[in-house]
Parts: structure tokens; sequence; C-alpha cells
């Protein structure tokens, strides 16, 4: 049965047609979801064994994380605009809607750091409790991935002025684009299950 | 313009094939030679870890003995166990991901070049910072499983939790990284034909282990997270006094740690799976079988991992669902060792040291399944837990298993590597060291066990009656020491001297034999198509690869650019976990920036030279 066999070059490889460094972070990011997974059960299991207060109900403002959710949904709607533009060769659009990226990254940021400061007011620190230890190790986690994601956005843009991102390699901002969006998803799962379902 | 071009590439092959100087090393990006690298410093941590083993050995020869204080023996035994899992066996099966997994799938390198060589890298610092504790005088003593309680602060101060618990998220990015970049290879970079159906098995093994790595990484790391925070920033995870538990630690502790028991095994299931067809003459029997046995094993290792807590007191039905779900991950196990035996069967068998080394696994291993299945049941694992049972039991999976397979592995590719055999006369005294001096070692300990003999104790008392088993397994573990010099001794001198090999010198089925020994840097002049799952032994196919790979190329291919980024910026990871020591918020964010300055110089960098 065997048939000659032809040669062929690098790109006859049997191969997904994604390019190796989508699927490679798509592979990170299900690595990502198992480590925000078990801060999330860790913080569901342990938020009812906490001894001392302040609890959960008596603390968290609703309405105000709400606001910076939704600042954060948005700030996902300006990445995909960004990368629109990026893929159409418009520069300046690009730069424009990946600097409101970074801009509603920080209003939700700031947000969320006074919201901190509010609850150590109330007596919830690191160490008050198991929900204190829970909350902010998840929280500020996904907080220091936010502020990576605005590091790896501010270098884009420098990329873009620099006229180093032409359409063709707008993969670069497809990428991280999906760290963004991901980053984004988790908000919105810690959203549910912290704020909404106490 | 493109002339010019040409020749300056052209000159970079030149010096590429015959640079072999320590920068050359340093900065390399390429598979073969991190493979090396992997290897050769995972030797060295066994010969730093079975050194601690003789030590402990030594001093539980006799009954009461204190040549070692209690407290050292903590740090030796902890240490041991640590360096063994994740500086040995781990890290030598990524060597044998490294060199083997692009030759047989037909790739050039693996997806992310210099992605592998920061895992190297990291790895290596890692390593290293783990063991300079022991310079300080502080090494880890809470065992390689840090049980909390004992890793808390009133009941280890000082630094040695916190050196292993930063040793491990440093080795943890490596092992990430890893996962990844074997991942994305595996899926995208087959040769033409190469369908997974086909893919040889320890290819195979490597992308289940990768999965593995990517999933199981990440729990323990939010576990060393979170002993970390309560160590240095007063977070109450696992401090019943704020309400916090110290079960949480071995929950999350085995939902890693069963799998990566699958992670230390399931590589050298696919070695000896390539191996033993090999010297049978005959393809595997049941290929799919044994590849849907390695999913299997993969998938059900996530759901068993309580059987480790069973004196923790979960309540009857959570032990129940346990035992059941560890009884049955022994099916697809002994699936295999059944198809390794069909394989066998009826073949033309040829014992070198690479079949011995594969036969002897699956004997071994098969008596480290017994005594699992064993201690599955829980009320047999309340007599066994903690005691030596449990401690040969391990070991047989362990070494029995994963060493012993690696090692058929070295003698199965060396020749690749080098161009040389490996000595088989040193190869079959390596062997038999082997087997006799770890069985004595070990067996005898089942017997210390079951007698009552407790586990990470310093000495034992005589009225145990367990003397003549600790004084037979002291006898075996230095005969077993001396099978590890006889292969020190066996990869030096024939790395020099060996007997030249050919390029398919075992007549074997695979890709990776198709191209001259050693390869050339990029491998294959052009990618061949495959066509079956042993293409070298189909006539029609064989003659129509070979044409293909064994060609001078008249332009070598363009081969990725060597890079000292990697080696930077695993020197910069390694500084900000080191920092965390610390414990200063304001330094550990600081240190992030040679971090982020690193990658922006790495991704600056082109990848591969000007023009492609
Ligand atoms: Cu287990």
């Amino acid at each position: 049965m065997a048939q000659a066999a032809a040669a062929v070059d690098d790109h006859g490889h049997t191969t997904t047609g994604i390019s190796n460094f989508k699927v490679g972070f798509w592979t990170f990011i299900a690595s990502e979801c198992l480590f925000f997974g078990t801060l999330i059960s860790t913080y569901m299991v342990y938020k009812g064994r906490a001894v001392v207060g302040p609890y959960p109900a008596e603390i968290f403002d609703v309405l105000i994380t709400t606001i910076s959710t939704t600042v954060l949904l948005f700030s996902s709607l300006a990445m995909v605009l960004a990368l629109h533009a990026v893929q159409l060769g418009k520069k300046k659009h690009a730069i424009m809607w990946l600097l409101a990226v970074i801009a509603m990254g920080g209003i939700f940021l700031g947000m969320e750091f006074n919201s901190y400061l509010k609850y150590i007011d109330y007596g919830l620190t690191l160490g008050s409790s198991t929900f204190g230890s829970s909350y902010y190790v998840l929280t500020g986690t996904h907080k220091v991935h936010v502020v990576l994601g605005m590091v790896w956005m501010a270098v884009l843009i420098w990329l873009i002025a620099r006229n180093r991102i032409p359409p063709a390699k707008a993969e670069q901002v497809e990428i991280a684009g999906l760290y963004w969006h991901f980053v984004d998803i988790i908000w919105i799962v810690i959203f549910t299950l912290v704020y909404l379902i106490q | 313009m493109s002339s010019v071009g040409t020749q300056t590439v052209e000159q970079q092959h030149t010096s590429h094939e015959e640079d072999t100087g320590l920068w050359s090393w340093i900065t390399t990006v390429d598979h073969k030679r991190i493979a090396i690298m992997y290897f050769v410093t995972a030797t060295f941590f066994f010969f730093v870890a079975g050194a601690k083993a003789l030590a402990i050995r030594v001093q539980l020869m006799f009954p009461e003995q204190e040549l070692i204080t209690p407290e050292v023996y903590n740090q030796f035994f902890t240490m041991h166990g640590t360096t063994m899992i994740f500086l040995v066996a781990m890290p030598m099966a990524v060597a044998f991901f490294n060199y083997v997994v692009p030759l047989q799938i037909g790739a050039r390198d693996v997806a992310f070049p210099r992605l592998n060589a920061l895992s190297y890298w990291v790895f290596l610092f890692g390593g290293l910072y783990l063991n300079s504790s022991f310079i300080v005088g502080a090494a880890p003593h809470a065992s390689w499983v840090g049980y909390a309680t004992l890793t808390m602060p009133e009941f280890s101060p000082g630094q040695n939790t916190n050196f292993w618990l930063i040793g491990l998220s440093i080795l943890g990015i490596a092992s990430i990284a890893g996962g990844v970049n074997f991942i994305t290879t595996i899926i995208n970079m087959r040769a033409p034909g190469m369908k997974l159906m086909r893919m040889p098995l320890f290819t195979w093994m490597t992308f289940v282990t990768s999965f593995l790595l990517i999933t199981a990484i990440p729990v323990i790391g939010v576990a060393l997270i979170y002993l970390g925070f309560d160590r240095l920033f007063g977070t109450v995870f696992f401090q019943p006094a704020g309400g916090g538990d110290p079960v949480l630690w071995q929950h999350l502790f085995w939902i890693f740690g069963h799998p990566e028991v699958y992670i230390l095994i399931l590589p050298a299931f696919g070695v000896i799976s390539d191996v033993i067809p090999t010297f049978s003459k005959k393809p595997l029997f049941g290929y799919p079988i044994v590849v849907y046995a390695g999913l299997l094993i993969g998938f059900i290792g996530w759901g068993v991992w309580s059987h480790h807590m069973f004196t923790v007191g979960l309540g009857p039905i959570a032990d129940s669902f346990f035992v059941a779900a560890t009884m049955i991950i022994a099916i697809p196990t002994g699936v295999k060792i059944f198809n390794w035996i069909a394989t066998m069967w009826g073949g033309s068998l040829k014992f070198t040291t690479a079949m011995l080394f594969s036969v002897g696994l699956v004997a071994v291993f098969t008596v480290g399944g017994l005594s699992g299945i064993m201690h599955a049941s829980a009320p047999v694992n309340l007599q066994q837990h903690d005691t030596y049972f449990v401690v040969a039991h391990f070991h047989y999976v362990i070494v029995g298993g994963a060493m012993m397979g690696l090692w058929a592995g070295l003698y199965y590719w060396f020749p690749k590597v080098r161009g040389r055999y490996l000595s088989e006369t040193l190869g079959k005294w390596h062997f038999w060291t082997t087997m006799i001096g770890f069985n004595l070692t070990f067996f005898p300990m089942h017997f210390a066990g079951i007698f009552g003999m407790p586990r990470r104790i310093y000495t034992y008392s005589a009225e145990l009656n367990v003397d003549i088993y600790n004084q037979l397994a002291t006898i075996g573990a230095f005969i077993f020491a001396l099978s590890a010099v006889i292969m020190a001794w066996n990869l030096v001198k024939s790395w020099r001297g060996g007997e030249k090999a050919p390029a398919n010198p075992w007549g074997a089925p695979h890709l990776e034999w198709s191209i001259p020994s050693p390869p050339h840097h990029y491998n294959f002049p052009a990618i061949p198509t495959v066509q079956s799952r042993e293409p070298l032994w189909n006539d029609g196919e064989r003659e129509a690869i070979l044409a293909v790979t064994m060609e001078e190329p008249e332009t070598e291919p363009v081969m990725p650019n060597p890079s000292y980024w990697p080696i930077l910026l695993a020197a910069s990871i390694t500084l900000i976990w080191a920092l965390v020591m610390t414990g200063i918020w304001w330094v550990i964010a600081l240190a992030i920036l040679p971090v982020i300055y690193c990658v922006f110089k790495w991704g600056m960098e082109p990848a591969f030279p000007e023009g492609h």
C-alpha cells in the first residue's frame, strides 16, 4: 500500500491551521482557568466559615461594584474596536481605543481600591477572617492580571505609534485581546459568585 | 541586497553548526541542546538527592542511632523527596520530551524555542535557589508534602519553609511554560500524514503529561500562594485560630499531587511503549487501547486525590467514593501492562539494556501497583498510613516505574544524541545493580512498615524488631548508589569513546531514526510524509522517507536565532520570587521592573534571522 512519500516544506505540517502563538495562548488560558478556579472555590468554601465579622452582606456595595463591572465590560468592547482598527490599518483609531481600554481598566482599579479602603475601615483585613483572606487574595490576584494587561496595552500603543504592527501582524493585538477578555470574563464570574450570590 | 542577505544567513549557519563554546550553550534555543542541559542538570540533582538518601539509610541502619540530629534528618528527607520529584524525575522526563518529540513528529524545533530555553533556565535557577537553603543552614524541613500546621510560622519559624514554597513556585513556572510548549508543538507541528492516531506512544504520553502539567500545577500554585501569604502577610487560610482549615492544604496539595504521580509515570510508560515493540520486532499490541488507557489514566487521575487523606476523617461516603475511584484507575494501568506483555508474546526479543530496563519496569512497577491497590482500601490504609509500607510502595512506583523507564530511554536514544552507543556491558551492570540494589532497599520496607515502623522519624526503637529490614535496606541503598556511579561512568566513557552508531541502530520504526545520528541542528532537511504508525517498517514508505531525510540540502533550512533573553528573564523571575522572602511589598513590586523589561526586549527581538 505504501506510496512514494513526497517531501513538503514546513508549511505542509499536520496542524490545526491556527497559529502556534494562538494555540499556545489558549493553552495558557486553560491553565489560568484552573488557577482562578482554585481561588474561587476556596472563597466559596471559606466565606461561610468566618468566625468573626465583618461578613460579606454587611460590607459589599453591589451598586458600586456593578458600576465598576460595567466599566470593565465596556473596556472589552473598546478592545474589540482596537483590534478592528489595527486590522484595517487605522493607526489613530487603534491607539485611541487602546487608550480607552487602559483608561477603563484604570477606573475599574480605582473604584475597586476605593472599596478596599472602605472594607478595611469596616475591619476586613487580610488576617481578620477566612473571608478576608480569601476575598483579598482572589480579587487581588485578579487586579494584578488587570495591571499586567494595562502594561501590555501600553506596549502595543507604543508599537502601533512606531508603525510596528501593520494589519498583517494584527494577531499580536488579537492575542492581547484574548487575554483582556479572559480577565474580564473571570471578573464576571467573580462578580456573580462573590457579590450577587452572597 | 538579497545576495548579501543570503551570505549573512549562510555564515550564521556555519557558525551555528560548529559553535560549541559556553556562550553558544547559554544562548541556545535548539531543543536538542536544551534536552542535554536538562538531562545533565537532572542527573546532577539525582546525585545530590541520592547522597541525602544514603545519609538517611546510614542513620537508620541500627536502632536508636544519633549520627544525624532530628533537625538535620528532617531537612534531609524533605529535600530528598522534593529534589527527586521536582529536580530529577520531572526534568529528566522533560529532557526526553525535548530531544525526542520534535524528531518523532517530524519538526525542526518546538513551537516556542525561546520559551523552551526559558523553561530550562527557570528550572536550573529554581533548583539552585532551593538548594542554596543548605548554605544558609535553613533547608526545608516539613517534608515534600509540606502539610499545614507544620509549615505555619509558629511551628516552622525561620526561612526553611519559605525556601520550599518559593522554590516550588519558581519551578512551577518552568513546568507550565513547558506544558504550553509541548501541547502546541504536538497539536500544530506534525509532519504531513502524522495523524494523532499515528503518533508514537512517547509523543502521545508527552501530550497527556503536558495537559496534566498545565492543569495540576496551577492548583499547587494557589496552595503555595496561600501558604506564602499565611507565613508572610498574616492571612489565615490554614490557621484554625482565624477560622482557617489545615485540611484545605491537604486537599489542594493532593488534587495536584495525584495527577503529579501520572506526570512522573506516563513519560516512562511512553518510553517503554516505544522500546518494547522495537526490540520485539512487532508493532505495539492494541495501539489505540494503549493510547486510550493513557488518556483515561490522565482523566481519572483527577478524581482520586483523597486516598491520601483516609486518616483525616472525611466520612464514610467520601472515603468510599475515593476507594472506588482508586481501584478503577488500576484497570487502565493493568490494561497497559497486558499490552506490553502481549507485544513481547511471540516476538523475536532482543535483550539490550534499554529492553532490560523496560521489562524491569513492567515487573517492578507491577509490585508497586499491587501494593497501591492494597492501601487503596480505606481500612487497610488506616494501618499502613505513614509507615514504611507507603515508602516502599511509592518508591516501587516512582523509581521502579518512572526512573527505570527513563533509563530505558537513555540507552535507547543515546545513539541518536551522540552517534555512539552507550556501552552495553556497563549497561548490563547498571541494570542488574539497579535491580538488585533497588529491590534490596525497598522490598524489606514493606515488612518494616507492616510491623509498624513510622516514616519521617529520625530513628526507631530496638523493640520494634525491624533492625534486619533496615540493615538490608541500607546495604541495598549502597548497591543502588553503585549502579548510579556505573551509569555516570558509562555516560562519560561512551560520550567520547563509545562504539559508532548508524542512523537507525536498533531497526526502530519511528521518524527520529530516519535522520543521521547525531542529527543536524535543523533535524530534517525537508519534512517527510508519514503514511502509517511504523513508517520505517514498511518497505516503500521507508525508502521514500529516507530519500528526503538523509539527503544533504544545498542551502540549510533557516533556524531561530540564539538569544540571551531567556536566561536573563529566568534570572529576573527567580530574583522577584526570592525577594518575596523579605515580605516587603514595595521591594517585591519594584522587582517586577526587570521582568517587564526582559519580556519587552524578548518581544522586540526577531526570532529568526532578518528576512525570514
Ligand atoms: Cu494518589
